[in-house]
C-alpha cells in the first residue's frame, strides 16, 4: 500500500515537513524532525531504487490523472538512484547539522533553516522523480529558492551578496529551461518528457525544436555551473553555512546534471538519436575547459572552501565531458560518477565545518599544523581528497576509470590523456592543502589536541568511510549506474 | 514586412526579454537588477500565453454557449504558476537587498564590491 | 602455513610493523627492534615461498573485487620472488645501516622515518607479488607517496623543492601515461591479469601503447624522466640506498619487466617497432646518464645518475625480449641491487665519518675508512660487471640476448655504457686510496660505525656470493622465460 505510493511520498514528506518546521518554532525539534524525514526518505529512495532494478519502470499518475495529461512521476534506473544520491547525502548530513548550524546560525532562525532545508530537498527529490517538463521547472525553482535562502544565511555578510548573485544567475537560468520548455510545448502540445520524446521524433528537427534545445542546454548549464557559466558557484558554496556547502555541493547540481541527462537523451536523443546533439562538438570541449580552466583556478584560491567549490566547478566538467563521449562507459562514468562526486564532496565539505567548527573561516594556510591538533578530521579530509583526485581503492577512481575507458573507446585519445592530466591539477591543489596541514610548522607548536565533537565527525566520517567502500567494492554502484546508462543509450537509439 | 509584423506577439516578448535581461546584467542597483529580472519573466509569461491563443477563440472560461472556442487553458495555468514563482523570487530578491542594505549600507554593486575587496 | 597465506601475510607485515613502529615511536629501542623483526620476518616468509614457487607452482589469493573482473589481488611468480627476495633481505641490511646511520647523525623524526621505511617495504611487496595490473598500479603509487616523507626527510626548502619534483615526475607520468596505459589494455583484453606468455598475445593492438607503458612507468628514469631520482638524493643515506637504488627504481623496471613478459608476451614485443625505438631511447639514457655522472662531483647524485644509466641496461632487456636479455635484465635486478646498495652505504658512512660528500673530497679516505672503500671498489667492479661479482652474470646473459636479436648496435652501446661506468667509479676508489690524505683530515683509520660496516660487508658480500652461486637464481628465472 505504502510502497505503491512510494514515488509520491519521498517527495511529499519533505514538502509537508517545512511546514511543520514553521509551527515548531524552535531548532532542536525542526531539527528532528528534519532528520527523521531525511532518514524516511532514504529508505523510501532505497526501497524504490531496488524495486526498479528488479521489476522496471515505475510509473506513478499524481492525483490519478493519467499521464501524458495528468502530472508522471517517472521512476527509472536513473532517476532512482538519483533519488538515493540526494536522500542518502542529506540522511548523512542531517545529524551534522544540529552543532554545526548552532554555531553558524543564530538561534531565532535556526527553524527557518531547517524548514529551507526541507523545502530544498523536496524540491530537489521532486526534479528527480516527476516525469513533467513543467513540474520540473517548478521544483527546481523550489529547491533553488529555499537555497538562496540557506546560503544567505551563512555567518559572513557576503553570504547575501552570493546568494543575490546565485538568485539572479539561478533564476535566468531556471527562466532559460522554461522559454525552452514552452518551445517544445509550442511544438508537441506535451509536457510529459517520454511524451516530448515520442512526439517529436515524426516531427523531425525544426527550429523551433532547436531554438528549445538551445535554451535548455543553456539554462541547465547556468544550474549545473557549467564553466563559463560557474560565476555563481564558488561564493555560494564558500559563504553559506558549512552544513549547506555540504549539502549543496553534494546535490544540487547533481540534480541539474540530472535534468541534462534528462532532456538530452530522454527527449531529443529519444527523438532524433544521439548523432543529431552537439555532443562531441560542444559538450565535451567545454566539460574538457572546465575540468582543467576551473582545477587551475582552484590552485592559486586561498580560501579552503573556495578551492573546493572551484574544484566542484572542475568536477561538473567531468560529468559533462562523460556526457559528451556518448557511449556506455562514458556515460556510467558520469553517471557513477555523479554519485561518487556527491560523497566524496559531501566528506570534504563536512571536514572543512569540521575545521570551521573549531577554528572559523579556514584559509589554506591556516590549516599549518592542523594535522597534529586535529588528526581524525584531517584523516577525513585526506581521504575525501584522494578520492577526489581519483587514487585507486577510492570512489573517485571509479568514475575516472570509466571516464578513460569510455574516451579510450571512442577513440579519442587527447581526451583520455586530457582527463588523467587534469587528475594531476587535483593533486597539485590538494598537496597544497595536506603540506600545509602536515608539514608546515604550527604557529603554536604545543597546542594541545583540539578535535571535532563525534556529532560531527561521525557523519564526516561516514562519508569518508563510504568513499573507501564505494573504491573497493564498486559494483553496486557501477552496477546501478550502467544499468541507468544503458537505459539512456537505450532511450536514444 | 508581413510575416514579420504578424507575430508581432513574439516580438514584443522577444525585446521584453532583451531588455529585462540588459537590464540585470548592467545596471549596477540591485533592485534595477530586481526589476530587470521581472520584466525578463513577464516576457517568458507573454510567450507562453500567446501561444495559447487559439484564433476567434475566448477566455478558457465554461460559457454557456455549445459552439464556444477556446483558447488552449493549460499554458495560462502553467504561467499562474510561473507567476507565483515570479512573486516568490521578486520577494526573496528583496528580501535579501534588504540585509544586504543593513550589512553594507548600499545597494550599489560596485560599492559593495570595495567594501568587500579588504576583507579577502 | 599455506602459500597463499604465507603470500597475504608477505603484504600486511610491513604494513602492521609500520603500525607498531608508530606506536612505539617514544622508545626508540623498541621501535627498532620492531623494525628489524619486522625485516627479519618479511624475509623469512618470501623465502618460505620460494620452494613453492621453484616447484612450479603460482600461489594467488584475491584481495578484494573492486568491479567484475577489476580485482586486488597478489601472486607469486618468478620475476616478482626475486624482486621481492632482493628487497626484504636487503631491508634487513638497511635497517642495520639506518640503525647506525641515524643515530650517529641525530636525525629528527625518526619514528616517521621508521614508519615509511616499512610502508614503502610493504608497497614494493605489493608491486613485486601483484597479481594484475590494478594491484601493481595502487602499489606502485603508495611506494611513492609513502617514500615523499623521506625525501623531503630534512625538511629544508631544498628538500621540499625536491620533494615536488619527486612527486611531480612520479606521479605525473603514472598518472597522465600508465593508467592509460592500463585502461587501454582493459578495453583490448577485457581484463588486466599478469599471464604467462602475454595478456594481449594474439591480439591486434597500436603500437602506441608499449610507449605508454615504458614512459608511463617514470621510476624506471628513461630520459628525459629520469629528473626526479638525482632530486631524490636529498634523503638521507639509507632512503637512498634501500629506496633509490633498490626498491623505489626496481619497482619501475620491474614493472616494465612484467608487462613485457606478461602483458606483451615475449612473441608480441619484438615484432613491436616502437620496441625497437624505445630500445634506442633506453640506450641513449644509458650513454647520457653515463657522462653526466662523470661530470658529477656529489657522491650521492653521481651515484644516481650511475643508478639512471644502469637502470636503462633493465629497460633494454625488457624491449629487447629474448629469452637471454630477459633473464640477464632479471639477474641485473639482483646483481645491480646489491652493488648499488654497497656503494650508497659507502657513500652515507663516508658523510657520517668524515663529513665529506664531494668526490674532489674523497683524497686518501681509502686510508681512513680502507674496509668501506675496499667494499666501494667491490661494488664498483660488480656494476661494471667484472668478476668476480654478480654484475658480470647479469651483463653475460644481456649481450646473449642482444646477439640472439642480431642487435648489435645496442650490443656497442651496451659496452660502451660499462666503460663509461668504469669511468665513473673507478676513478673514486682510486683517489681514495692513491692520493694522499688533504689537509686537515684525522690521521689514523676511523670506521663507520659498526652496524654500518656490517651492513655495507655483507651486500658487499652478497655480490660474490650471487657470482659463485648464481644457479638457484637463474634457475628460477629461466621458468620466466620458458613457459610452454
Amino acid at each position: 500500500m505504502i510502497s505503491e505510493h512510494l514515488p509520491a511520498l519521498v517527495v511529499v514528506l519533505p514538502l509537508l515537513g517545512a511546514p511543520l518546521c514553521l509551527v515548531l518554532r524552535r531548532g532542536a525539534p525542526a531539527w528532528g524532525l528534519t532528520l527523521a524525514v531525511s532518514w524516511l526518505c532514504c529508505a523510501g529512495a532505497i526501497a524504490l531504487l531496488d524495486g526498479v532494478l528488479s521489476e522496471g519502470v515505475v510509473s506513478y499518475a499524481l492525483g490519478g490523472w493519467t499521464p501524458p495529461w495528468g502530472i508522471e512521476y517517472r521512476i527509472d534506473p536513473l532517476n532512482a538512484l538519483l533519488l538515493v544520491i540526494v536522500s542518502a547525502t542529506t540522511a548523512v548530513i542531517a545529524p551534522y547539522a544540529r552543532r554545526s548550524v548552532a554555531s553558524e546560525v543564530p538561534a531565532e532562525r535556526r527553524h527557518l533553516f531547517y524548514a529551507a532545508m526541507l523545502l530544498s530537498l523536496a524540491g530537489l527529490l521532486g526534479i528527480a522523480a516527476t516525469g513533467d517538463a513543467f513540474n520540473a521547472f517548478v521544483f527546481l525553482e523550489i529547491s533553488s529558492l529555499s537555497s538562496y535562502i540557506l546560503i544567505s544565511l551563512g555567518p559572513s555578510p557576503r553570504a547575501l551578496t552570493a546568494a543575490f548573485r546565485y538568485l539572479v544567475l539561478g533564476t535566468i537560468g531556471a527562466t532559460f529551461i522554461l522559454i525552452g520548455v514552452g518551445l517544445l510545448y509550442m511544438v508537441t502540445g506535451t509536457l510529459n518528457i517520454v511524451d516530448l520524446g515520442a512526439r517529436l521524433a515524426p516531427l523531425g528537427t525544426n527550429r523551433t525544436v532547436s531554438v528549445g534545445l538551445a535554451f535548455i542546454s543553456v539554462g541547465i548549464a547556468l544550474k549545473v555551473a557549467l564553466f563559463p557559466l560557474h560565476a555563481w558557484l564558488p561564493n555560494a558554496y564558500a559563504y553559506a553555512p558549512s552544513v549547506v556547502s555540504a549539502f549543496l555541493a553534494a546535490n544540487a547540481t547533481k540534480v541539474a546534471l540530472y535534468l541534462l541527462f534528462r532532456f538530452y537523451f530522454g527527449v531529443f536523443g529519444a527523438a532524433y538519436g544521439l548523432e543529431a546533439l552537439p555532443l562531441e562538438t560542444i559538450l565535451l570541449p567545454l566539460g574538457l575547459i572546465a575540468a582543467f580552466v576551473a582545477s587551475v583556478v582552484a590552485l592559486f584560491q586561498i580560501d579552503l572552501k573556495r578551492l573546493l567549490a572551484y574544484s566542484s566547478v572542475a568536477q561538473v566538467g567531468y560529468v559533462v565531458l562523460g556526457v559528451g563521449l556518448a557511449n556506455q562507459a562514458g556515460l556510467t562514468g558520469a553517471i557513477v560518477h555523479l554519485f561518487n562526486h556527491a560523497i566524496t564532496k559531501g566528506a570534504l565539505f563536512l571536514a572543512v565545518g569540521c575545521l570551521a567548527y573549531r577554528g572559523g573561516r579556514m584559509t589554506v594556510a591556516g590549516l599549518a599544523g592542523l594535522g597534529r591538533r586535529m588528526p581524525l578530521t584531517m584523516a577525513a579530509f585526506v581521504v575525501g581528497a584522494l578520492s577526489l583526485i581519483g587514487i585507486p581503492a577510492t570512489a573517485g577512481f571509479i568514475s575516472k576509470w570509466y571516464l578513460v575507458i569510455g574516451a579510450i573507446e571512442a577513440g579519442l585519445w587527447p581526451v583520455a590523456i586530457a582527463i588523467v592530466a587534469s587528475s594531476l591539477l587535483a593533486v597539485a591543489y590538494v598537496w597544497r592543502v595536506l603540506e600545509a596541514a602536515y608539514l608546515r610548522p604550527a604557529p603554536e607548536p604545543n597546542a594541545p589536541r583540539n578535535e571535532t565533537p563525534a556529532s560531527l565527525l561521525v557523519p564526516t566520517w561516514l562519508l569518508a568511510g563510504a568513499c573507501i567502500y564505494f573504491g573497493i567494492d564498486g559494483s553496486r554502484t557501477v552496477g546501478a549506474a550502467s544499468e541507468a546508462a544503458a537505459f539512456l543509450m537505450n532511450l536514444a537509439r | 514586412m508581413r510575416s514579420v509584423l504578424d507575430h508581432y506577439n513574439y516580438w514584443i516578448a522577444i525585446i521584453l526579454m532583451v531588455v529585462g535581461l540588459y537590464t540585470v546584467v548592467a545596471r549596477g542597483n540591485l533592485i534595477k537588477r530586481v526589476i530587470g529580472l521581472n520584466v525578463f519573466q513577464t516576457s517568458v509569461f507573454l510567450l507562453y500565453i500567446s501561444m495559447g491563443v487559439v484564433t476567434g477563440g475566448t477566455a478558457p472560461i465554461v460559457i454557456d454557449d455549445p459552439d464556444a472556442v477556446y483558447s488552449n487553458p493549460l499554458p495560462h495555468v502553467l504561467i499562474l504558476t510561473a507567476i507565483v514563482v515570479g512573486v516568490a523570487t521578486t520577494a526573496l530578491g528583496l528580501a535579501l537587498i534588504v540585509r544586504i542594505r543593513e550589512a553594507y549600507g548600499t545597494i550599489e554593486d560596485d560599492e559593495i564590491s570595495q567594501l568587500e575587496e579588504p576583507e579577502r | 602455513m599455506s602459500a597463499e597465506t604465507t603470500l597475504w601475510l608477505a603484504l600486511a607485515l610491513p604494513f602492521a610493523g609500520a603500525l607498531l613502529i608508530g606506536l612505539a615511536g617514544r622508545w626508540p629501542n623498541l621501535r627498532e627492534a620492531i623494525t628489524l623483526a619486522t625485516a627479519a620476518g618479511l624475509f623469512v616468509l618470501v623465502v618460505s615461498l620460494l620452494p613453492t614457487v621453484r616447484a612450479g607452482a603460482r600461489p594467488a589469493v584475491t584481495l578484494l573485487e573492486v568491479l567484475p573482473g577489476l580485482r586486488l589481488g597478489l601472486a607469486a611468480e618468478p620475476l616478482g620472488t626475486v624482486f621481492a627476495l632482493v628487497a626484504s633481505f636487503l631491508w634487513i641490511m638497511t635497517s642495520l645501516y639506518s640503525i647506525g646511520y641515524m643515530r650517529a647523525n641525530a636525525e629528527h623524526h625518526q619514528t616517521r622515518f621508521y614508519a615509511c621505511f616499512a610502508v614503502s617495504l610493504g608497497a614494493a611487496m605489493g608491486v613485486a607479488l601483484a597479481a594484475d595490473l590494478l594491484t601493481l598500479f595502487v602499489f606502485y603509487e603508495i611506494l611513492t607517496i609513502s617514500t615523499y616523507p623521506l625525501v623531503v626527510h630534512a625538511g629544508t626548502a631544498e628538500a621540499r623543492a625536491a620533494g615536488r619534483t619527486y612527486l611531480g615526475y612520479l606521479l605525473g607520468t603514472s598518472i597522465t601515461l600508465l593508467l592509460v596505459a592500463i585502461g587501454w589494455t582493459w578495453t583490448l583484453a577485457g581484463r588486466l591479469d599478469f599471464v604467462p606468455g602475454g595478456l594481449l598475445a594474439g591480439a591486434p593492438f597500436p603500437d602506441g601503447l608499449l610507449v605508454l607503458y615504458v614512459l608511463g612507468v617514470g621510476k624506471a628514469a628513461i630520459m628525459p624522466l629520469h629528473r626526479w631520482l638525482p632530486a631524490a638524493m636529498v634523503a638521507p643515506a639509507p632512503v637512498s640506498a634501500l629506496l633509490h637504488a633498490v626498491a623505489v627504481v626496481k619497482a619501475g623496471v620491474f614493472t616494465i619487466l612484467k608487462v613485457a613478459v606478461h602483458v606483451f608476451g615475449l612473441d608480441l614485443l619484438p615484432a613491436l617497432e616502437t620496441g625497437e625505438a624505445l630500445a634506442w631511447l633506453a640506450a641513449a639514457t644509458m650513454l647520457i646518464a653515463g657522462g653526466v655522472a662523470l661530470t658529477q662531483d656529489d657522491l650521492k647524485r653521481r651515484l644516481a645518475y650511475s643508478t639512471v644509466s644502469q637502470l636503462s641496461y633493465i629497460v633494454m632487456a625488457a624491449l629487447v625480449a629474448t629469452p637471454a636479455s630477459v633473464l640477464g635484465g632479471g639477474l641485473h635486478i639482483a646483481a645491480h641491487a646489491f652493488g648499488k646498495i654497497t656503494l650508497f652505504f659507502c657513500a652515507g658512512s663516508i658523510y657520517t665519518v668524515a663529513r665529506r660528500a664531494r668526490v674532489s673530497e674523497m683524497d686518501g679516505i681509502g686510508r681512513r675508512m680502507p674496509i668501506t672503500m675496499a667494499a666501494f671498489l667491490l661494488a664498483s667492479l660488480g656494476i661494471i660487471g667484472l668478476p668476480p661479482l654478480a654484475g658480470m652474470w647479469s651483463k653475460w646473459f644481456l649481450a646473449q640476448g642482444l646477439v640472439q636479436a642480431g642487435s648489435y648496435g645496442l650490443l656497442a652501446v651496451l659496452l660502451g655504457g660499462s666503460l663509461l661506468s668504469a669511468g665513473y667509479l673507478l676513478p673514486v676508489a682510486a683517489r681514495a686510496f692513491r692520493k694522499p690524505r688533504d689537509e686537515g683530515g684525522a690521521s689514523g683509520v676511523s670506521e663507520a660505525p659498526a652496524l654500518c660496516l656490517a651492513a655495507t660487508i655483507v651486500a658487499a658480500a652478497g655480490g660474490i656470493v650471487l657470482f659463485l652461486f648464481p644457479d638457484p637464481l637463474i634457475g628460477l628465472l629461466r621458468q620466466l622465460v620458458a613457459h610452454p
